[in-house]
């Protein structure tokens, strides 16, 4: 380990850092100021990502190449890194409200995103699972975090078993690909998958596990049964970040070791890809039909969601279309992060004491009584179904168009008509929200007010110009390779 | 000893984990299950390791312990505080939430 390595990895080195010094500072900061703990996070977020943008993307490598900065990373850890301030902006009220209110939250969340940074850096499967870890634990302990209530201690149990099992699944899965070829590291593990020479069975082997164990962490259909209780039962700011997080972290593993190292076994993986999208959009949208907490219903739409994601993985294999669908990908995860955010900053102001005020049905009159709120909430249902005019139109346009690029036209069609389907529980909670008599207690924060109309802005604004987003994306995913 | 001993060895254990996980009531014994798992991968490094004479397994080990050990303590704590609102950590009777 040299200064250089540690220079590579900066902007990480300073949010671990910081996390830990946040921790011990909030043991001064008295129990009625921690909004103080809150303030020195987002302090911390913003240097890391001022570090971040300085650095750029141009591609470097460190500690013996098990660590790859890059565009694709550098994309990533600015999703992250904007969530990551969303997420504090959501807290704050919601734990005092809650009376939850202790200083770990926030050195919590950061060390999750240093987890989900060290994810998009992995050019090695030991990282792999370090960073899988380091960002999964500290989302066990948020989703436990009101603590005393049942609902989210039954969250947080579910989750820590079934994100341990998953981890054991990707663990088991890094052991099998090392049997195979001797390697961890993705170039070594490339050069042997080239050279034909490692064991074809491990490498079969080991690739499954692994997506079975990412597929856990992003709640892909049939591993998702988790997802419903947890969002429900976390603290809401909580969820929402979790939501963000743990699935662009997932994805962004996937899509690092899959395309990196496996196009080889694309025989064998397609089909299973094609399937699980498949049932996935079917499953999530279906399932979320019946769904009248909104909670829930986001749970399922974030299921569904995960299988439009996983659509664009799907002709990974194929060299001329795979940096096009990896760009939808990533054009989507924006897309999917600032309507999830805002949406859950919706549902955060209306949420009261004991958890009422989360069924669909309590947003009668929304509409009328807050026309802000209202109208910031019917964008990122909009969003959410990919009517035109919002950035989630345009993120599900590309997904199906290098679908349909790739020859998968009928996984594409599956996307649409689910999307179609969708639009039936989303534009519900509207119907509600305008058509119905109702006198909502709302209680309102700057910081959640400001997240939520700044979500739906940048999903509009970004919806005129998205062609250079998409150029962005486009770049991103070509240092990829 | 021959190769496949080992990996044979390791791949009933990582089965036993995996059936622990899902046919086993009792947090804490899924619980178990789950280190069972962690651990038929470990046995599994150790033993390509040996067999390629790389470093590189027995480090990985290392890392997994110290991840497994951070997990206890985030997991125990989850269940101690479980059961001291329930009473209990049976995991069919953790059903709060339906829809």
């Amino acid at each position: 380990m040299t200064i250089n390595d540690l220079n590579t990895i900066l902007p990480l080195v300073v949010l671990a850092g910081w996390s830990v010094v946040v921790l011990l500072a909030d043991l001064w900061i008295p129990k009625d100021r921690k909004g103080w703990t809150a303030a020195l996070s987002a302090v911390g977020l913003v240097v890391v990502l001022g570090l971040t943008l300085a650095r750029g993307g141009t591609v470097q490598k460190a500690f013996f190449g098990t660590v790859l900065v890059d565009g694709f990373a550098l994309y990533l850890d600015i999703i992250f890194l904007v969530g990551g301030l969303a997420g504090i902006a959501l807290a704050y009220d919601y734990l005092k409200r809650m009376e939850l209110e202790r200083g770990e939250y926030y050195p919590l969340l950061l060390i999750a995103i240093s987890g989900m940074m060290l994810m998009t850096y992995a050019n090695d499967l030991i990282i792999v699972f370090l960073a899988l870890e380091l960002l999964s634990l500290p989302l066990y302990i948020m989703a436990g975090f009101a603590r005393f209530n049942l609902q989210s201690e039954e969250a947080a149990l579910k989750y820590f078993l079934l994100g341990s099992f998953a981890s054991g699944l990707v663990l088991y899965g890094v052991a099998l690909l090392f049997g195979a070829s001797g390697h961890t590291d993705l170039p070594g593990l490339v050069n042997t998958m080239r050279a034909g020479t490692g064991n074809q069975a491990l490498f079969l082997f080991g690739a499954a596990l692994l997506l079975v164990g990412f597929s856990f962490k992003t709640g892909i259909v049939p591993f998702h049964m988790w997802m419903p209780d947890v969002y429900q039962g976390a603290p809401s700011p909580a969820t929402a970040f979790m939501s963000v997080g743990a699935k662009a972290a997932g994805f962004a593993a996937l899509m690092r070791v899959f395309v990196t190292v496996f196009p080889s076994l694309s025989d064998d993986l397609t089909p299973i890809l094609w399937a699980l999208a498949a049932i996935t959009m079917v499953v999530g949208n279906v399932l979320a039909i019946s769904q009248k907490n909104i909670k829930r219903l986001l749970a399922y739409s974030s299921i569904a969601q995960s299988g439009y994601l996983l659509m664009a993985f799907v002709p990974y294999a194929n060299a001329e279309v795979s940096s096009d669908s990896i760009a939808a990908m990533l054009f989507y995860l924006l897309a999917y992060t600032l309507t999830t955010f805002g949406a859950w900053a919706v549902i955060i102001q209306m949420e009261q004491q004991e958890r009422r005020g989360l069924e669909v049905a309590d947003y009668a009159g929304l509409g009328k009584r807050h026309p802000w709120l209202g109208l910031a909430m019917t964008i990122f249902m909009l969003s959410f179904t990919g009517v035109p005019l919002t950035l989630g139109f345009w993120g599900k346009f590309y997904l199906f168009s290098t679908a349909v690029e790739g020859g998968f036209v009928g996984l594409a069609l599956i996307g649409l008509l689910t999307s179609v389907v969708s639009a039936f529980y989303y534009l519900r909670v509207v119907v509600v929200m305008y058509m119905q008599p109702g006198d909502p207690p709302v209680k309102q924060n700057r910081w959640v007010n400001l997240t939520a109309l700044l979500a739906a802005a940048v999903v509009v604004g970004l919806a005129f110009i998205p062609g250079s987003v998409l150029d962005l994306a486009l770049q991103a995913v070509l240092q990829l390779q | 000893m021959p190769l496949a001993y080992y990996i044979g060895l390791s791949a009933v254990m990582f089965i036993l984990g995996i059936m622990g996980v899902l046919l086993r009531r009792n947090a804490l014994v899924v619980f178990m299950s789950l280190e069972l798992i962690f651990n038929s991968a470990n046995l599994l490094f150790i033993t390509f390791a040996s067999y390629y004479q790389l470093l590189a397994g027995q480090i990985m080990v290392f890392f997994v312990m110290t991840v497994a050990a951070a997990e206890v303590a985030v997991g125990l704590a989850l269940m101690v505080e479980i059961f001291r609102t329930k009473n209990t950590i049976n995991i069919d009777q953790m059903s709060q939430m339906k829809g």
